[in-house]
Formats: structure tokens, C-alpha cells, sequence
């Protein structure tokens, strides 16, 4: 197995604040990892900076994919590389409708045109898994999608984009028992298509019942506090986050 | 694969090419009477209509310039060549078009778009016509489509074009007027009979050539009752180092439960000055929608007016202005309900970036009789970044308190959240921009013909372009 995403002691923070202080974290080809920790851990922040949003700075440290030193790329180039974060909060764009957007980036990612024949097929074939509404395809992105609606519509880039390692930020929260069954099929299917590797950001044992976890980590007040394997999912669920906390 | 998705890939040059114009054919610069007799003379003009030239230089010279929008001080127009002889007379037959000229709409598109199944093309190139033809099935229809000089010497429609010519806007209105009722040249008549629906749009595409010239088309357009027409005009023009002015003049009168769809894509250089003035008087039933989409200029004063004079008459006014850097686009529209259950709804969306100034002005006035109205103004701003400018200047006169009126404006900048969603689903910052950009005018595009939403797409992915850094 090799070394897939690499992060050495990376610090970041937004407006002054540091809220990652020297995070290290490695994850294999094909591997899926867990993000757990207390609200305001740092979980999120985590995610976004490895997609490299601009709201949060890095400071210190490096992130390296495939071997690669990308801590000062734009998320776009890391979306070309094969980064994917399904957001916590999807984001509305009026007037683009979901297909025409995923079209375009996938375009964008692979560098190649696509029939829109073989666009609307794999499109279907996905909405269809998880039994999404067709007419959300020409629908303006994200505008008025409930929240479920949403997260699935996340999960659904996320089969069409094929990419190398998906950040699932709390996909699984605020969703009713049947939507995360839906969603968690997708991500199964994801992983078994293509065998990317996962990062799962979660507080829920629901979303990870059909995938084999094969790190746990959790992160407490910017830091790793503990890492294990899938047993600490069960540990924290049953025990809580009480004795990672730092200073306790 | 690059820049497939903005369809940005075109090259600014396209509009940005002119060819050198013989110097003999400029009439000298400066506006005298001596000047305005010899466009006259040249013209052929009807006696009427060099009194009109003449009276219309009068009330320009009395006419104080105008002074409460964004500056045109450096607009010098003594100093702009107000008329260009036509190098070549009217044409039906595109083989008998000089080799420049034609050069020039081939590389426009202008045939293509014919071929493609437009009515028309009534092309102006300088100041003149030179290109014109109307399919056949158009003529039979009886609708003519003509150029306004032609039309004033055929004694079917000379008392036509006397009884409406600048009736609705009269060069009393403002300096700019005065200046194109003295020195107007070019531009389209339109006549469609009572009852004929006209499928297909008629098209015409402005363009000023030659240096320091001043472009100032007449549009007339009269639909009978119950007829239908889609009017489209297109404006592009070569980027000049000199002051460049356009101030045409549009005038559409719409008969008894007559619609008229009048759809515009301009795209000035960056240097014009664009005054132009637009009016429309619709009669009881009758309908005016407006499409509009300002693009390019230095500054540009356009408000497209609708005069609701009939019971149940409507007007539909969709725009969208894009200011970049050096430009101040001073844009609207105007209503006037004066009849009863009249209807307005107004739709604006403006952008501003680099600096650029981008002004929404609206008028709506509902008179005493026009009970039962109802108006619905709708504007939105979107700035791309914190040294680019938008304003909103609504004004409303309402003399009856029957009626419904709404107003609802938003301004915004573009969202870093938004960007960064796209961009991490790999689509690059100016790609992101021109997305969300493209978004926020998709109810302007859905409006036009496809080729020209088209058009508008590559004009917003043409003025996105290096607006990162």
C-alpha cells in the first residue's frame, strides 16, 4: 500500500486564530479513516484546509499528496490532483443548474470533453443509486434542496468526480435513518468502483456500518489526541470524547 | 479543453479590427449649419425633414449638457466626424457588397446569422446601409424593413415616417436628442401590417467604423393591430483612442393588442460615450417587452421608456449592465402607466468589477387614470470585488392610490464561500467567477435567442478574464 495523503505537523488558523496546532496524519491508497472529536475540535477546519479553502491560513507544516508538496496550491488544482470534500454546508448558486456545473467540472478535472449522451448516463445511473429525483439535474445548484437534498447531491459529485481521496465533513449529519442509508450506499459504491481512499468526518457509527475503517483518529482542541483502529469508533461512541481531551 | 465551459475562447480582436478609412470621405469635424445642410443635401432629405435638421441644431446649441449623471466632460463633440459618406450605396445582393465591407460582417457573422434563418439583416456600417435584404417570405407578409432614408422617399410610407419620426422623443428632450434629430443617419424602419405575426426576428447589427465617428441610426418601428415582431439589435464596435459617441435614437409605436419584443446585445469599445434614448408607446392591450444587455462603452446613459397609453397595456423591461474597470454605466428604465389596469414589471441585474461603476436608475410614474395598475421593480447588484461600485436610484411618482406597486433592490458582493466551492471541485478562480457571473444573468439570457445568449456569454467570459489578481 502506498502513501496516498501525507500531513506533517500542520498548523492553520483564520483571522489571527490558531486552530490546528501541528497535525500529522497519513493515509494509504484505498484506505478509509475516521475524523472524530468534540465540536470544535478542529475537525472541519481539517477538511477545509486540505481542499485548501482561502478562509483558513496555514502556518505551518506541509501537506503532500502523492508525494507531492501541495500546501500552497488553490483548491482547484487540488480538485485536478483528486481531492474531494463533501461540505458540511453545500453552497446555492443560482442560475447553473447541478448537471450543467458537474458537467464542467468534470471536464475541468479529467481535462477531457464529454458527450453529454455519456454525461446524462452516468449522471442517471447515479442519481438513480441514490434515489435522487432526475429533475434535480436541472435544477439550479443547491437552491431550495433541502438539507438531505443536499448532502446527496454532495455524495453525487462524488460518483460522477471519481476522485482519488474523499473528505466526507459530517455528510451524515441532519439526515433521517433512510438518507443515510442512501448516502451510505453511494459511498460504498464509490468505494468499490473506483477504490479511493475516505476520510470520514463524523460523530455517527450509521455511516461507516458498511465500510471497513481502517484508522480511527481523534482530534481534540487542534491536536491528535488518539488514534487507533475501528474499535476506537465503538470506544468513543460508548465512552465519549471525556478522556482525549487534552488537560484532562 | 481549456475554457470550453465559458465559451471564452474567443478573441477580443474580432471586435476590436477596423479598416482605414479614406480621409476624403470625412466631412470635416464640427457641427454648423453649413454642415447639417450638406448632410441634408447629400441625403437627399425632403424639405420637411432638413427643416427638422436644422431646428433640431437650434434647440442643440440652446440645450444646456447634461449635468446629473456620470461625467461626458471629456466628450468633446464638436470634435466628433458626424458623418461618414456611405463608400457604397444600398445593396440587397450580398455579391455586390464592397470586399472591406463584407470582409468586416463575414468576420462579425453577419451572413451566417442570415443564413441561419433570420428574417433580415439590416447592417449599418459607418453611417450607412449597406447590406440589406429581407426574405421573401417576410416582404409577402407585407411587413417592410427598410432603412429609414429609403423608406422616407417611397411615397407609401413618406407621411408614415413625417406623422411619427421623433413624435416620441422629440429633440426637445435633451441635448443628445437635439444633436441626433440634426444629424441622424442610418438606422431601420420596420412597418408590419395589422394582424401579421412575424415568427421569425428581424435583425439589424450596428457597428461605427472610423475613427471619431459618431454613429446616430433612427430605429422606427410601427406595428399595427394585433400584430407581432421581434426586433434584435446588435452593437459592436472597434476600440478607438479618441472620444467615440453613439447617440441613435429608437422609436416604437405598438398598436392596439400589438406585441413587440425589442431585444438588444450592445458591446461598445471602451472609450464611447453612450446616450442613447429609447421610447415605446403601446396602445390598449398591446404589449412591450424589452431586452437589453449593456456591455463595453466609457459611460453610458440608456433608459428604454414605455408609455402605457391604452387600457390593459403592458411592459416588460429585462437588463443587464456589466461595468468593468474605466467604465460608468448609468443604466434603467422608465415606466409610464396612463391608462387603466396597466402593467409594468421591471427585472435589472448589474455587475461591477475592477473599479468599474455600475448605476441602476428606474422611473416608474402611474398617473390619476391609470387605476388598477400595477408595477413590480426588481434589481440586483453583484460586485466582484471591494473597488468596484453599484448604486440604485429608484424613483417613483404615483398619483392613484388604486394600484399595486412593489420595489425590491439587492446589492452583493461575490461570495468567497461560493468560489471556493466551485474551485474545489476543480474549476479555476476566474472560471468559478465567470460561473457564478453567468448565474446571476441567466434570467437575461434565457431571454434572448440562443446565438445571442450565446453571445452574451462569451461577452461575460470575455470581460472576466484576467480579473484575477
Amino acid at each position: 500500500m502506498s502513501e496516498l495523503l501525507r500531513i506533517e505537523d500542520l498548523t492553520a488558523g483564520a483571522a489571527d486564530k490558531e486552530l490546528l496546532h501541528g497535525v500529522t496524519l497519513s493515509i494509504g491508497t484505498g484506505q478509509t479513516h475516521v475524523l472524530m472529536g468534540p465540536n470544535g475540535a478542529g475537525k472541519s477546519t481539517l477538511g477545509c484546509t486540505l481542499m485548501g479553502s482561502p478562509e483558513y491560513t496555514i502556518t505551518g507544516g506541509r501537506i503532500f499528496f502523492e508525494g507531492e508538496d501541495i500546501t500552497d496550491e488553490p483548491a482547484d488544482k487540488r480538485a485536478k490532483r483528486g481531492i474531494f470534500l463533501s461540505f458540511q454546508n453545500p453552497i446555492e448558486i443560482a442560475g447553473i443548474s447541478l448537471s450543467e456545473f458537474l458537467r464542467n467540472a468534470l471536464e475541468q478535472i479529467t481535462g477531457k470533453r464529454m458527450k453529454l449522451w455519456d454525461f446524462k448516463k452516468k449522471l442517471k445511473a447515479a442519481m438513480e443509486l441514490l434515489e435522487m429525483d432526475t429533475a434535480y439535474a436541472d435544477r439550479d445548484l443547491n437552491v431550495g434542496f433541502s438539507g438531505g437534498e443536499k448532502k446527496k447531491a454532495e455524495i453525487l459529485q462524488l460518483l460522477v468526480l471519481e476522485p482519488k481521496l474523499a473528505i466526507l465533513d459530517e455528510t451524515d449529519s441532519g439526515l433521517d435513518v433512510d438518507a443515510v442509508k442512501t448516502v451510505s450506499k453511494g459511498i460504498d459504491e464509490y468505494k468499490n468502483r473506483t477504490g479511493g481512499s475516505l476520510l470520514v468526518i463524523t460523530h455517527n457509527t450509521k455511516i461507516l456500518e458498511a465500510l471497513n475503517v481502517d484508522r480511527t483518529h481523534i482530534l481534540s482542541a487542534g491536536k491528535i489526541a488518539a488514534e487507533g483502529g475501528a474499535e476506537l469508533v465503538d470506544e468513543v461512541i460508548s465512552g465519549g470524547f471525556e478522556k482525549y481531551i487534552v488537560g484532562k | 479543453m481549456k475554457e470550453k465551459t465559458q465559451v471564452s475562447d474567443i478573441d477580443r480582436s474580432l471586435y476590436d479590427f477596423r479598416y482605414e478609412e479614406d480621409e476624403r470621405d470625412y466631412l470635416g469635424s464640427g457641427i454648423t449649419p453649413e454642415i447639417i445642410k450638406e448632410i441634408s443635401e447629400e441625403k437627399n432629405d425632403p424639405e420637411w425633414m432638413r427643416e427638422f435638421r436644422l431646428k433640431s441644431l437650434e434647440i442643440y446649441n440652446k440645450t444646456p449638457m447634461v449635468d446629473w449623471g456620470p461625467s461626458i466632460e471629456e466628450l468633446d463633440v464638436d470634435n466628433i466626424v458626424t458623418y461618414i459618406r456611405q463608400k457604397s450605396r444600398m445593396n440587397t445582393d450580398w455579391n455586390d457588397v464592397p470586399d472591406d465591407i463584407k470582409d468586416t460582417f463575414e468576420r462579425l457573422g453577419i451572413p451566417q446569422a442570415e443564413r441561419e434563418s433570420l428574417a433580415g439583416v439590416g447592417a449599418q456600417y459607418d453611417s450607412e446601409l449597406v447590406y440589406h435584404n429581407v426574405r421573401k417570405e417576410v416582404a409577402q407578409s407585407g411587413v417592410v424593413y427598410t432603412d429609414l432614408e429609403s423608406a422616407m422617399h417611397d411615397e407609401r410610407y413618406a407621411d408614415m415616417i413625417k406623422e411619427h419620426f421623433m413624435k416620441l422623443v422629440p429633440p426637445t428632450d435633451h441635448k443628445f436628442a437635439a444633436l441626433h434629430g440634426a444629424v441622424w443617419s442610418g438606422g431601420s424602419f420596420v412597418y408590419v401590417p395589422a394582424g401579421v405575426h412575424l415568427d421569425i426576428p428581424l435583425q439589424s447589427y450596428f457597428r461605427l467604423n472610423a475613427k471619431g465617428a459618431g454613429q446616430f441610426e433612427h430605429t422606427l418601428i410601427i406595428l399595427e393591430e394585433n400584430s407581432y415582431l421581434h426586433f434584435i439589435e446588435g452593437c459592436s464596435a472597434p476600440k478607438y483612442y479618441e472620444a467615440g459617441l453613439h447617440a441613435g435614437c429608437v422609436e416604437l409605436f405598438v398598436g392596439k393588442g400589438a406585441s413587440l419584443r425589442y431585444s438588444t446585445i450592445e458591446n461598445w469599445s471602451k472609450n464611447m460615450y453612450n446616450l442613447n434614448t429609447k421610447r415605446a408607446i403601446v396602445s390598449e392591450g398591446g404589449k412591450i417587452e424589452w431586452v437589453s444587455g449593456s456591455f463595453g462603452s466609457h459611460v453610458s446613459y440608456l433608459y428604454p421608456m414605455s408609455i402605457l397609453n391604452g387600457k390593459g397595456a403592458r411592459a416588460e423591461f429585462t437588463g443587464i449592465t456589466f461595468a468593468g474597470e474605466g467604465q460608468n454605466l448609468d443604466t434603467g428604465a422608465k415606466i409610464v402607466h396612463n391608462a387603466p389596469d396597466t402593467s409594468s414589471y421591471m427585472n435589472t441585474k448589474s455587475i461591477s468589477k475592477s473599479g468599474g461603476i455600475s448605476t441602476f436608475r428606474s422611473s416608474v410614474t402611474v398617473n390619476e387614470k391609470a387605476v388598477g395598475s400595477k408595477s413590480s421593480v426588481s434589481c440586483e447588484s453583484l460586485m466582484l470585488d471591494k473597488i468596484s461600485r453599484s448604486d440604485t436610484i429608484p424613483a417613483m411618482d404615483i398619483r392613484t392610490d388604486k394600484c399595486d406597486i412593489g420595489h425590491e433592490a439587492k446589492i452583493g458582493r461575490i461570495s468567497d464561500e461560493a468560489v471556493f466551492y466551485l474551485m474545489s471541485r476543480g474549476l479555476s478562480e476566474e472560471e468559478a467567477k465567470a460561473m457564478i457571473v453567468r448565474g446571476f444573468a441567466d434570467n437575461v439570457s434565457k431571454e434572448l435567442p440562443l446565438e445571442y445568449a450565446v453571445e452574451m456569454n462569451n461577452l461575460i467570459g470575455l470581460e472576466m478574464k484576467g480579473s484575477i489578481g
